[in-house]
């Protein structure tokens, strides 16, 4: 593991299964050479489209499915906390499963080996600010690689500090409520890192975890569709507009249908 | 050094909207036309395909589509005083990259202009007198009137299969429609889309109150439609999945579904995708285009030269590649002298939540453009007098969509997490709806656009700089709206309101809209404006520019019907020309 958040070297053989094909930057179609379709001007690296549209069957670019099961960016230590973390979140109660069992911490390690961990698609070159106005949005310089890593160790040394020697997951629910309500007003000051910035990241990873399509690796049994009633990828309401005011009662449905479907 | 390619007659810099329109209309009449698009080429089957469509997390929130900052983005201040920083992750607004361009990821609300709209200042201040002018404005007219634009609104409307009740069919009110809109030709080419349970609620509450609400104009189309190109589409299916999205039904209007088709059929047409318009080229007196600059995939620079070219970025693309060319000179707010980057304008956001006791509203039921409007309070329908402001707004009941992790909405005041947060999110999803105002922006000394002396792009120019913030005028216009937003939804019944006032400072974070227009603005001056009436540029007369940056400043409104109606009366001004080269307007 790295201290400054870069990619770990391969801990697993798996492939990185959240990276979309195309995270490169390269556009895929441009790796797609057909000569039929696609015409190159003699030396010319652009793809050139004329006369016919450059249509093949069965052509879609899916997500690959993430497969639960380890973590590929947590060490063990960070995966206990931000389930602790998000468990504070998004609790399991008589509404139902919260982000934790819902597997949002798969769901972040996942976002976190893909191009959003390493802002990839971002403007990230300097000059960075250190006085950058509200108005003016994200302008540090740490990826979300860097935020976590840092962020939970930075957690960790002002817990064990800060209560007598135990971690944030030793703490009871009352003790990390509190912290991590300090933490989102920013009036818990870690060493060198801004407990706000950790808090914010995994605050709003775990919005994405508990409410994005369950192929990601959270939203487990569609938990977070279930609890607002969102129908998810059914693609086809024109029956609900012709009853207004009624309860929708289908269950919800995702890119990869659902359990009752049985596997995939 | 760049590497020569075989001469065009025109070459096309963008290949969304308008630069489809222009491409297949022009090469239908046996012009040799190249389209160059710094983004991939895009397809609905492909790359909008059912299957994987409809994800929140990749497309709204990841934004897979829109152009990424690393390759462009802006840097941004408030006001002058202050130091520029590039907006590093989109927010505010969202830039789209790649064939068919914003026109695959937008709503599809397509509105005309008022009459009003396009003589705003002459208007005011006939009315008012001059002083309703707002301090520091440059509010000027629109140098075409909604008269002669109304056969090329006809047009696009046509194109796009824009599904709407007309209010106004040569000077006849028609009742359903909206009472205040210029008079139109015909009725739109299909009939309004289905309205959910809040706009019935909101129909009825303002009919009450005494306005006069309509089912907004839509490109997610109510029924089947082949336009005039001979492109077909599908009735639209209330998916909830348009503004960030494109659309896998063929259901909303976007250059995929209405134009490309019918394009690429032309054999005198070709796209070049996945590169990048660095450069219009002049003649050594600068008065006349050559064609283009461009770098593709591997970094290989070409020239490639041309008759005419047209410029048909994104609005605020279009200004930076002006502003890089050497076309037109840059506007200096200091001396209040220049053209290009001046008159940079945007959209107010504002409006009342509103919370119900029981209801079942289903929000996921829902279509970008789906949603009753009314105008009572838009341009000057209204007395403006006892306000003192300029401009004004359209009202909304809408649902564009019910998407989870962007939409699941609280009462102010709730936790943001724990189990009080999550009762509240499971109990308030379902009773909620809201009125917006989207309101007009007009144009001011300090609202501008310039090159940025700090931050560069992978290619080594400068980022564009963008200065702006809401001014007082349009901070009252928008508290003022949201009272009026916050009547109507007490007066659908709702159990408690919020009324949400315009935020202020501007801030790039939140998403507001993607409607930001001006910097190469039309006008009858050329010292105050970069295009004639006909987008022809002042001072090189064979580059047109299309887009939103020719507005002088911004109407109560989506920009998009605009947009296509000035490209189709350009389109008849370019013909015009290449006929007899040379200024279309002389002064």
């Amino acid at each position: 593991m790295q201290a400054d958040g870069r990619l770990p070297r391969s801990r697993s053989s798996r492939p990185l299964t959240s990276k979309l094909k195309h995270a490169d930057g390269v556009t895929r179609r441009s790796l797609l050479a057909s000569a039929a379709l696609v015409i190159m001007t003699k030396g010319v690296s652009a793809r050139v489209v004329t006369k016919v549209l450059p249509w093949q069957p069965n052509e879609a670019y899916p997500i690959p499915p993430v497969v639960p099961g380890g973590y590929l960016f947590f060490t063990p230590t960070e995966a206990a906390v931000v389930d602790a973390v998000v468990d504070r979140l998004i609790p399991t109660d008589e509404l139902g499963m919260g982000a934790k069992d819902a597997g949002v911490t798969t769901f972040i390690d996942r976002q976190l080996m893909g191009p959003y961990g390493g802002h990839e698609w971002l403007y990230m070159q300097g000059p960075f600010s250190s006085t950058p106005l509200p108005t003016q949005g994200l302008q540090s310089p740490l990826i979300p690689r860097q935020q976590y890593r840092l962020g939970l160790a930075a957690l960790e040394a002002y817990c064990k500090t800060t209560f007598s020697g135990r971690t944030f997951v030793q703490l009871n629910t009352d003790e990390q409520e509190k912290l991590l309500t300090g933490m989102e007003k920013g009036e818990i000051q870690f060493q060198n890192f801004s407990s706000r910035m950790l808090f914010v990241a995994v605050y709003s990873n775990t919005m994405e975890g508990f409410f994005a399509d369950p192929i990601y690796g959270g939203n487990r049994d569609m938990a977070g569709w279930k609890l607002v009633g969102f129908p998810g990828v059914r693609y086809d309401f024109r029956d609900v507009m012709e009853k207004p005011n009624q309860a929708y009662t289908l269950p919800p449905v995702g890119m990869q249908g659902r359990p009752a479907w049985g596997e995939n | 050094m760049a590497r020569r390619l075989p001469r065009k007659d025109v070459v096309i810099v963008g290949l969304g909207w308008t630069g489809s329109i222009l491409a297949y209309e022009l090469a239908r009449t046996g012009l040799e036309v190249v389209a160059i698009e710094r983004g991939p080429w895009r397809d609905t089957a492909s790359d909008f395909n059912i299957g994987t469509a409809a994800d929140e997390l990749r497309y709204a929130v990841r934004h897979d589509v829109f152009l990424r900052p690393k390759q462009e983005t802006l840097t941004m201040r408030n006001n002058p005083s202050q130091t520029a920083l590039p907006i590093r992750k989109w927010g505010s607004f969202l830039p789209g990259n790649g064939v068919g361009g914003a026109g695959v990821h937008w709503n599809g609300q397509t509105w005309r202009f008022l009459p009003n709209d396009f003589r705003i200042r002459s208007h005011m201040t006939e009315r008012y007198g001059e002083g309703i002018m707002p301090e520091g404005n440059h509010i000027q007219d629109w140098p075409v009137s909604y008269e002669e634009l109304e056969p090329y609104y006809d047009k696009f409307e046509y194109v796009a299969g824009i599904s709407g009740k007309a209010g106004n069919i040569k000077g006849a009110k028609q009742a359903g429609g909206n009472p205040f809109e210029g008079a139109r030709e015909r009725d739109y080419p299909t009939p309004p889309m289905k309205q959910g349970y809040a706009q019935e609620l909101f129909t009825k509450a303002a009919s009450g109150l005494g306005l006069h609400p309509f089912p907004r104009p839509s490109a997610n189309i109510s029924i089947a439609y082949t336009n005039p190109y001979g492109c077909s589409m599908a009735p639209c299916t209330y998916c909830g999945f348009c503004e960030r999205f494109g659309c896998a039904n063929y259901s909303k209007a976007s250059p995929q579904t209405c134009v490309l088709p019918a394009l690429i059929r032309e054999p005198t047409f070709e796209a070049r995708t996945d590169s990048e318009v660095t450069k219009v080229n002049l003649s050594k007196d600068g008065k006349t285009a050559t064609g283009v600059t461009y770098v593709d995939l591997n970094g290989e620079e070409w020239e490639q030269p041309a008759d005419l070219v047209l410029v048909c970025a994104y609005s605020l693309f279009n200004v930076r590649l002006l502003l890089l060319s050497g076309i037109g000179k840059p506007y200096d707010p200091q001396t209040n002298d220049g053209v290009v980057g001046r008159n940079y304008a945007y959209q107010t956001g504002s409006g009342s939540t509103a919370f119900f006791e029981d209801a079942k509203f289903n929000p996921f039921a829902a279509a970008g453009s789906l949603g009753a409007a009314l105008d009572d309070y838009n341009s000057d329908n209204f007395d403006h007098g006892p306000h003192g402001f300029v401009g004004g707004a359209s009202i909304t009941c809408a649902y564009t969509n019910g998407r989870p992790i962007l939409y699941h909405p609280t009462p102010r005041g709730t936790p943001t997490w724990g189990s009080k947060w999550k009762k509240a999110v499971s109990e308030t999803y379902q009773r909620v709806t809201s009125v917006g105002a989207q309101g007009s922006v007009m144009s001011y000394r300090n609202n501008y656009l310039d090159l940025d002396p700090t931050y560069k792009d992978p290619l080594g120019r400068p980022l564009m700089r963008m200065t702006f913030d809401y001014q007082e005028n349009e901070r009252k216009m928008a508290n003022w709206m949201a009272d009026r937003c916050d009547e109507i939804a007490k007066a659908m019944g709702a159990k408690t309101t919020q009324v949400n006032r315009l935020n202020v400072p501007w801030s790039v974070v939140p998403y507001q809209t993607t409607h930001n227009t001006g910097g190469a603005v039309m006008g009858s001056d050329p010292k105050t404006s970069v295009l004639n009436r006909y987008l022809q540029s002042w001072d090189v007369s064979n580059v047109f520019v299309m887009g939103a940056s020719a507005f002088p400043q911004n109407a109560g409104y989506n920009p998009t019907g605009t947009v296509g109606a000035l490209t189709y009366w350009s389109l008849d001004a370019i013909k015009k020309y290449l006929k007899s080269p040379g200024p279309l307007v002389q002064l």
